[in-house]
């Protein structure tokens, strides 16, 4: 598969969005819960608490929607401030009741427009990445489809990162790569090719801590699995102590 | 006043610049020893008359952008700097096509080995830690060299319990470092965070431009955040928001100014009254954590 194959693979409409991981791993233990207590409930974030293997967690997913009417409201999974702010204050909810925090990410970028300069977008992220530093409990990322520079990275300063096998994780889109590079949006295979944004790459690079093999039926192998996976890692991190879990936080970013 | 026309299109680079082909096709060479043309008002400009004026634009107030070393020059007291990690250098680590020759032309049009100057000293005698960053060094984009060296920055501003003082402007993560520019964002912000947990305290000039990846990590991150006046400030640049929304911004969106009413920065200072605002900063932050120790 080339670098393009994962990218057209990572934002195919069928692929399984953040509902879906959320509904087939937790089930019925999950409560939504709404709003950034700022300004609004950002749609494109769904965030709430649910139980794993019977312990709390605190899940949190960007979410495109997996319907035209539901891609609308989820504005593609592009977040506003809101959004990222809803995250963090779910996130320090999380620390307080010291259970862990799950993050699902699957998004073309946070959202460039009016509204999300207006309310802050670059300081609502650059809250995030800073918070989340030394947020005193488990943080485990996934990347499940389009993992789009600084909006993804808001929710993935995490103890550790894992990406499905055709998820992409990138800096800039190929498209933007290649319009910047050489002045054509055609480029972009080219283009994700030089960005090494596949999860094979990103492993080498030292990115990640995981790929997450996606079998031929994705639907009935994958999230058993995934489920029993997240349960050990917890478990595990859940060992340490806070301060020795956002010191090894710190080290792993500060190797870059 | 005249408009000045661009008369000096026909002057070549007399340098080093010479040979570097598509470069030099691309930026003319305008001696700056003579003349400025103010890019809003028009007005020409004698370059002895605007380095007197800060290089502010006397008729306009525009505050032309100044690379990193006129800007230390401006903040710091005489001979108080003293340059960390002067001597490194970025490597293409992904393998990114021209990289090599991007880093080159950047390093002999800016004079400089990255895109941020790090280092000590005082203002009105206070000392600080200080990070500059340099728009002539591929537009200030933030690789992992910058991230590296703003991160040891905060460090050793931590260990030695001093202020950071950092004036941005950048287009944002480096997409030649891929992936590892980003995690710039995420290592840079820890290591402010650090900082701020030991209580001391961080201040950010924004300067025109400031955006994307830097925007949305250390820039935004200051106790305390200033503004140059008329800076361009935002997360995703003017022209990113225009194809997405597909209409035309109003004027002076994602202005200092703009930001100031939208409550993201706390103030825009003139480029004149920087140095005495910051100082006086400093001064209303004494380290408290080593005053108990001392009592």
């Amino acid at each position: 598969m080339s670098a393009y194959d994962h990218v057209t693979a990572a934002r195919a409409n069928d692929r399984p969005t953040s509902v879906d991981y959320i509904n087939r791993i937790f089930g019925d233990s999950f409560i939504e819960l709404h709003g950034d207590r700022r300004f609004a409930d950002d749609k494109a974030v769904i965030g709430g608490i649910a139980e794993l293997n019977g312990k709390p967690v605190t899940v949190i997913g960007l979410e495109k929607g997996r319907n035209l009417k539901e891609r609308m409201s989820r504005n593609f999974g592009s977040a506003h401030p809101e959004g990222y702010r809803k995250a963090l204050r779910l996130m320090k909810q999380a620390e307080k009741f010291h259970r862990p925090v799950i993050c699902f990410v699957d998004t073309s970028g946070a959202y460039c427009g009016i509204g999300a300069e207006e309310r802050g977008q670059g300081q609502a992220i650059a809250e995030n990445l800073m918070e989340m530093m030394t947020l005193k409990t488990p943080i485990l990322s996934i990347f499940i489809g389009e993992g789009g520079s600084g909006g993804a990275l808001a929710l993935a300063v995490a103890d550790e990162v894992w990406m499905l096998e055709n998820a992409i994780y990138s800096v800039i889109s190929p498209e933007g790569c290649a319009s910047i590079l050489w002045k054509d949006p055609s480029k972009t295979a080219e283009a994700s090719e030089c960005l090494k944004l596949t999860a094979q790459d990103l492993f080498k690079l030292g990115v990640i801590e995981r790929i997450i093999r996606e079998p031929k039926d994705i639907e009935s192998k994958l999230f058993d699995s995934l489920k029993n996976l997240i349960a050990d890692t917890f478990a595990k991190k859940a060992a340490l102590p806070p301060e020795k879990l956002v010191e090894l936080r710190y080290r792993r970013f500060r190797k870059y | 006043m005249f408009e000045l026309p661009d008369i000096f299109n026909f002057l070549k680079p007399k340098n080093e610049l010479e040979n570097q082909g598509e470069f030099a096709q691309n930026h003319p060479y305008i001696p700056e020893e003579l003349w400025n043309k103010c890019p809003v008002c028009k007005t020409a400009i004698l370059s002895s008359d605007l380095m007197e004026n800060h290089k502010v634009c006397p008729k306009c107030g525009y505050h032309f952008r100044i690379n990193a070393r006129q800007r230390i020059e401006m903040t710091l007291d005489e001979g108080s700097f003293v340059e960390m990690d002067a001597d490194m250098t970025s490597t293409n680590k992904i393998g990114f096509p021209d990289y090599e020759k991007k880093l080159r032309n950047a390093k002999i049009s800016s004079g400089e080995n990255e895109s941020v100057l790090t280092g000590t000293g005082t203002i009105n005698g206070e000392p600080t830690v200080m990070a500059v960053m340099n728009s002539q060094f591929m537009m200030g984009s933030m690789g992992t060299v910058t991230g590296e060296k703003i991160t040891r920055a905060f460090e050793y501003a931590t260990e030695h319990r001093l202020p950071v003082v950092i004036f941005t402007v950048s287009g944002g993560a480096r997409m030649q470092e891929g992936i590892l520019s980003l995690m710039q964002m995420a290592k840079t912000s820890g290591a402010a965070k650090r900082h701020s947990d030991a209580g001391l305290l961080y201040i950010t000039v924004l300067t025109d431009p400031t955006t994307g990846g830097v925007t949305a990590s250390f820039a935004m991150e200051g106790d305390i955040i200033l503004s140059e006046p008329k800076a361009l400030i935002g997360f995703a640049g003017p022209r990113v928001i225009e194809q997405t929304i597909r209409q035309k911004l109003p004027k002076d969106f994602q202005s200092a100014e703009f930001l100031l009413e939208k409550g993201f920065i706390d103030a825009v200072v003139q480029r004149k009254d920087m140095k005495e605002f910051l100082a006086k900063l400093i001064r209303l932050h004494p380290d408290t954590a080593t005053m108990e120790v001392r009592t």
